[in-house]
């Protein structure tokens, strides 16, 4: 398996054809205590880039967006029940989405976690 | 990920830091820009810092706000010609609320007015008090004058432990306890010549206490050692005064609402609601006896996705309003709102609808404060 990291501070799972969505514990940090998530239906095809979810914390809301295009196959049905799963475990049990990889090439201009750690040093 | 939210960037011209600005980064607060200064969002997380308040005491550095003095001969008059505030009945040592208005009777600002010995002291808002200090000087007459305490620091001390914590360090001519809710008094605070002021702005009983600005870690570090006390963001002091139904200038009310359409009659003393001789009287008094077309309520929505300022309301098909404040109650669990809507809709109880991203949630007009005010107004 090998995650992918983006600037929007998503994660990204790969795992045969399905890639597993969530947000960074860095991104959970500045966003705070999580209190909604608004997921994708399933079956929506999401571009690279566009709106895929919505996280509200107490302060704001903000966009989660899909960080290659494909179909969305799965949402964490944990986060309706307990949003605060992203706060507590961003990066595993408060993943977001699962979806199909429309274009392997969208995933050569992702981050590594070397690079990523490096991203977020430098902001 | 974007924020949706926008800080209120009021100022773009750097202004000084604040007196505690190295002392917030000390503490591991996370920095914003408000009101044209860098402010303390947080330190340990909004949540945890409102449960805390709630249940123990929480530190506010509220320094953004303007301190202002008021003397000079006939000073009550001509104030009373600026403010619909009735001045006879402001003895010394109390404290009012009270509204700047403009011509058309539009909200310029909200702020607090105390009777101090031959003077008037008044607590604006940090985002408006370069045009509040303006408006002022304007409408007053030249011999009145107006000083801006700029070398003063301003501290809020709120939550139900806050008296026991503070009388620890306030000494006065009386003890701490004579304070009621809106009184204020001299005090010295290690050595420090302070003004408490029994007041704030999370529902809670508390305090604002004003201060030289050179002794302002000095005292913060003093009120942070008492074990009740640990200093809070303006995240949860945006959700606190959610809760207890207090409006925020900029927010939910502006130039653009009148104070009866705001629900803050009481900021228009009785007398001058009968004699008029304020900015915009014509206007609040026939709002007064004819009532306003929209009226500011208090929402509580179903299930747990937030309305934010900006979301439109509904009854059925008809738009009937808008959310000027919004967020999830930490306090309840649930999201709640203050809006505007149509004066019909406006009773407790009423059904209605908030639109978030195309997405209509179940919501109920809430009497206002959505938690219950614990002020001290005497034993």
């Amino acid at each position: 398996m090998t995650r992918y990291f983006t600037e929007e501070h998503e994660w990204i799972d790969v795992e045969d054809d399905i890639a597993t969505v969530g947000i960074t514990d860095f991104a959970q940090g500045q966003l705070g205590d999580i209190v909604f998530v608004e997921l994708p239906e399933v079956g929506a095809m999401i571009e690279q880039g566009k709106d895929a979810a919505v996280v509200e914390s107490v302060k704001a809301a903000s966009d989660v967006y899909a960080p290659i295009t494909g179909e969305i196959t799965e949402v964490n049905p944990a986060l309706e029940e307990d949003p605060s799963l992203v706060n507590s475990s961003p990066e595993e049990d408060g993943w977001f989405f699962k979806m199909t990889i429309a274009a392997e090439s969208e995933l050569d201009k992702l981050m590594d976690e070397e690079a990523y750690k490096a991203f977020i040093e430098a902001l | 990920m974007t924020d949706h939210d926008t800080e209120d960037h009021l100022e773009d011209l750097p202004l000084d830091p604040l007196p505690l600005d190295a002392w917030h980064r000390a503490k591991g607060a996370r920095m914003v820009p408000f009101a044209g200064y860098e402010m303390p969002i947080q330190y340990e997380g909004i949540v945890a810092e409102h449960t805390w308040t709630r249940e123990n005491v929480g530190l506010f550095d509220v320094s953004h706000m303007g301190q202002l003095l008021l003397s000079g001969p006939g000073l009550d008059a001509a104030v009373e010609a600026v403010l619909p505030i009735d001045l006879s009945t402001l003895k010394l040592g109390q404290q009012r609320y009270s509204l700047l208005l403009d011509e058309d009777g539009g909200v310029l600002d909200d702020l607090m007015v105390s009777r101090w010995p031959d003077a008037l002291y008044l607590v604006v808002n940090g985002a408006t008090k370069w045009d509040d200090i303006g408006t002022l000087r304007e409408a007053l007459p030249d011999d009145i004058t107006l000083n801006h305490l700029d070398d003063r620091a301003l501290l809020a001390l709120q939550g139900p432990k806050a008296a026991d914590a503070l009388a620890r360090h306030a000494d006065g001519k009386y003890p701490l306890s004579a304070l009621t809710f809106m009184r204020f008094g001299l005090f010295t605070i290690a050595g420090h010549e302070v003004t408490i002021a029994r007041a704030g702005y999370t529902g809670e009983d508390g305090f604002e206490i004003s201060l030289p600005a050179a002794a302002a870690a000095e005292i913060a570090d003093l009120l942070c050692g008492e074990p009740e006390v640990k200093p809070i963001g303006l995240g949860a002091r945006d959700s606190l005064r959610l809760e207890a139904g207090l409006p925020l200038y900029g927010h939910d009310m502006s130039p653009e609402t009148s104070p009866i359409e705001a629900g803050l009659i009481f900021g228009i003393n009785k007398r001058r609601r009968s004699e008029g001789g304020f900015p915009g009287a014509d206007r609040i008094i026939r709002e007064i006896a004819e009532g306003t077309r929209r009226k500011w309520v208090g929402l509580r929505l179903d299930g747990r996705l937030p309305a934010r300022e900006g979301a439109e309301v509904f009854a059925g098909d008809d738009h009937i309003g808008t959310v000027t404040s919004g967020g999830f109650s930490p306090t309840l669990g649930a999201p709640i709102a203050m809006a505007y809507v149509a004066a019909a809709h406006a009773a407790p109880g009423t059904a209605i609808e908030v639109e978030v991203r195309g997405k209509r949630l179940s919501a109920t007009v809430t009497p206002t404060p959505f938690v219950p005010h614990r002020y001290f107004r005497g034993s």
